[in-house]
């Protein structure tokens, strides 16, 4: 019994199939429970008044934003060692969900800024780290879509990946570097997480596994649905060749 | 190896294309800045230094697509990868030719649009530098953008997609270290960064393009 079992698509697919269903509730109880927690349950905070509620959308989005790449990056990797087609379809399943929740860490973020700071957006150092990981997401996705040959474009998109991990890394460390050059210090961003109290900390871890089970739950289904394709094509390949 | 290089220097010279235009682009995109921002000298220098790092980098953006696509519709890429010359050495070539036909230009002229745009004293050693350290990056990243869309047809927007977001520690360093030079802080930490980008880029990235172009040619 090893992980590489599960290497297999029909493995796979059994094992998801029945997992799925589980995960679902799962995702389902910890993500509603944290919401209503958060969202109603908890008193307004001294400084942010009810805006401190964007907290459990926000801090778990960017959370899995971050970490979806970092997935990616080891299924990429996974599958320019190994040559295993479930790991680098799950790379591909999990861009997408990846993207959106940077769509939504920036969205939130950008929310909550208005009151906080007075402005939607500041060229803030994480704020723009997370605009160029969005942009790493874009440039994944549009080279999936632009190649035909799945397995060609399985191989560059692993190798962008990889070299796009390489760059992410970089950027992030040069942009906290760019705006202490022009901003003395990000003044603007407060490590959020470490700092709140417990009445907050609770809903939030609860809405953190929650959005974690949601990411898993997304990614299995993307994914079925990505082997699915590839039988499909198959089939009607093979159907071709016997007409 | 240096056949290879000798030939697309004379490629990108003689036939036109890449070569002039990318620095035509450069002094265009120089001439419309204070069109857009307006002619107020001392907002021009401020901004000259990011100026003339962006405009660089897009001329040098410019001609990425040419790098391996007309290699590859007439067969010759394919040729070069049976060759005895590592597909590794052949792209590092490739991307010193890019280098050697846009990026030193580009070097070249920077001073001269930096009177367009009122640049400091100062930056008319720190711009050169910084963009002499810089553009080697660029090209070198240019040269692995242009092997992962080489099979895309009109692949150059593709191109500008992928090569764009790797292109961010690079710009941010090297306008960086224009800015200072130009307002005579000390620079040299940051020079010496972007040098550092430019040397592991060329280090590692041949590897990466050469794997994307065997994958491409499969």
């Amino acid at each position: 019994m090893s992980l590489w079992e599960y290497a297999n698509p029909k493995k796979f697919m059994e094992t998801t199939g029945w997992l799925l269903p589980w995960l679902t509730a799962l995702t389902a109880l910890t993500l509603g429970g944290g919401l209503v927690w958060g969202f109603f349950l908890t008193p307004d905070a001294d400084r942010f008044g009810s805006t401190v509620k964007i907290l459990y959308v926000h801090v778990p989005s960017a959370f899995i934003a971050i970490n979806a790449w970092v997935m990616m990056l080891v299924t990429s990797l996974i599958w320019l060692v190994r040559r295993h087609h479930v790991s680098v379809l799950a790379a591909r399943a999990a861009a997408p969900v990846g993207m959106v929740m940077t769509l939504i860490a920036l969205f939130t973020g950008a929310v909550w800024g208005e009151p906080m700071w007075g402005t939607w957006w500041a060229w803030d150092p994480r704020l723009t780290a997370f605009l160029i990981l969005f942009l790493f997401y874009l440039g994944y996705l549009a080279l999936w879509a632009a190649i035909e040959n799945p397995d060609t474009a399985a191989d560059l998109t692993s190798v962008l990946c990889l070299v796009g991990s390489v760059f992410a890394f970089l950027s992030r460390y040069a942009v906290y570097f760019w705006a202490q050059g022009l901003h003395q210090g990000a003044s603007l961003s407060v490590d959020r997480a470490q700092h709140v109290a417990d009445v907050y900390a609770y809903p939030l871890w609860l809405t953190m596994a929650g959005f974690v089970f949601l990411f898993l739950t997304l990614v299995f289904v993307r994914t079925r649905t990505e082997i699915r394709a590839r039988r499909l094509s198959a089939l009607v390949a093979r159907e071709r060749k016997a007409a | 190896m240096s056949a290879l290089l000798l030939r697309d220097l004379r490629l990108a010279v003689r036939a036109g294309g890449g070569f002039g235009l990318s620095l035509a682009f450069f002094l265009i995109l120089a001439v419309l800045v204070p069109f857009g921002v307006g002619p107020d000298r001392e907002r021009l220098a401020l901004i000259a230094p990011g100026i003339l790092w962006v405009g660089a980098l897009l001329a040098a953006l410019l001609s990425l697509d040419r790098l391996f696509q007309l290699d590859w519709e007439d067969g010759s890429l394919e040729a070069l990868a049976t060759a005895p010359l590592p597909m590794e050495g052949a792209v590092a070539m490739k991307a010193a030719a890019h280098w050697l036909t846009t990026g030193l230009p580009l070097v070249a002229l920077s001073p001269v649009l930096g009177v367009l745009l009122n640049l400091a004293p100062a930056g008319y050693v720190w711009l050169p530098l910084s963009l002499l350290a810089g553009t080697p990056a660029l090209s070198m990243i240019g040269a692995f953008g242009a092997a992962l869309t080489v099979g895309v047809k009109r692949g150059g927007l593709l191109l500008s997609l992928l090569v764009l977001p790797l292109y961010v520690p690079t710009l941010i360093f090297g306008a960086e270290a224009a800015r200072r030079g130009a307002e005579g802080l000390p620079a040299l930490p940051i020079l010496l960064m972007v040098a550092a980008i430019s040397l592991a880029a060329c280090a590692a990235l041949p590897f990466a393009a050469a794997a994307a172009i065997r994958v491409s040619l499969r």
